[in-house]
């Protein structure tokens, strides 16, 4: 029996709003962007405690921001992706690619904590673009540290979304969600939860 | 009860799957799942073969197969 499901909307349709505010505040007060831990530890914890993805097919905003810039208006020229982006060797590659840097920028803040290094006011775009964020920054009543791990996390979560958004453009709305580091890892941890055996696949 | 029937029925290129969602938000008739957080699945007996799914899927890996019952 066929039977057409509830399409209604449900309070976690709408996370998309705080990711865009995220990135918004990013730009008024880098310190939000610790916020942005919430987007790295919760898919997390649904696949190791769940085993399931539901963070991306239920509450990830990111993904929501995509399909409503992507599709609702219009920002998409809904292509297939090429073949080697949706390939393993591509999407591991990229996670592999893009943990290096997040540990990279670690250290980096590890290195002002221990006061080797003085706090940079600049948010690094696709790794590479170093751009003057100084108005963002109003000093804080926290280690200069802290501050540093802002403009790295906030450097990582701009970088993603630019990327997010090309890929929309050229691509699906959502084609950041193929090669997302966060969706492959969630998906690398439901795959080992549930051993070799877990899922016959078919086709 | 005259469900729509048809015979042009999803099917997933699983293990080229993201599990990212996209398709099961869409599908009007709750015939895709994602299974275990590794991959979509098709209920063959909810599909109707409306495709939404398809042209939703980021990784572009649905296609519509005519199937014979
Ligand atoms: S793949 Fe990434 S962007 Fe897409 S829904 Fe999952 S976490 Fe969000
Ligand atoms: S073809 Fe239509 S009914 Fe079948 S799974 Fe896709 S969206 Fe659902
Ligand atoms: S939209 Fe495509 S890649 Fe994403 S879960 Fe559905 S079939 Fe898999």
């Amino acid at each position: 029996m066929t039977s057409i499901r509830s399409m209604k909307k449900q309070w976690y349709d709408y996370l998309w709003i705080f990711s865009l505010s995220y990135l918004i505040l990013g730009f008024i007060n880098i310190m939000f962007a610790w916020l942005g831990l919430l987007c790295f530890f919760i898919p997390l914890i649904i696949a190791i405690i769940k085993g399931t993805k539901g963070y991306c097919s239920r509450y990830c905003g990111r993904g929501q921001l995509f399909s409503l810039l992507g599709g609702r208006f219009g920002l998409s020229r809904k292509k297939d992706i090429p073949g080697w982006m949706k390939s393993k060797w591509f999407r591991y590659g990229f996670l592999v690619f893009f943990f290096a840097m997040f540990f990279l920028m670690l250290w980096n803040t590890y290195l002002v904590f221990a006061g080797a290094q003085d706090l940079k006011q600049v948010v690094t775009l696709l790794w590479t673009f170093k751009v003057p964020w100084k108005w963002a920054y109003h000093g804080t009543l926290f280690h200069p540290g802290v501050a540093q791990f802002a403009f790295g996390f906030y450097s990582v979560m701009l970088t993603s979304t630019i990327l997010g958004l090309i890929t929309m453009v050229l691509f699906k709305p959502r084609s950041w969600c193929v090669y997302c580091p966060m969706g492959t890892m969630t998906q690398l941890i439901c795959k080992a939860r549930s051993g070799r055996n877990g899922v016959k696949l078919s086709s | 009860m005259t469900a729509v029937r048809s015979k042009r029925k999803a099917f997933v290129a699983q293990k080229d799957c993201v599990a990212c969602g996209c398709c099961v938000k869409v599908c009007p008739f709750g015939a895709i799942r994602i299974i275990k957080g590794i991959t979509a699945r098709v209920d063959m007996d909810r599909c109707i073969g409306c495709g939404k799914c398809v042209k939703e899927c980021p990784a572009s890996i649905i296609e519509i197969r005519e199937v014979c019952e």
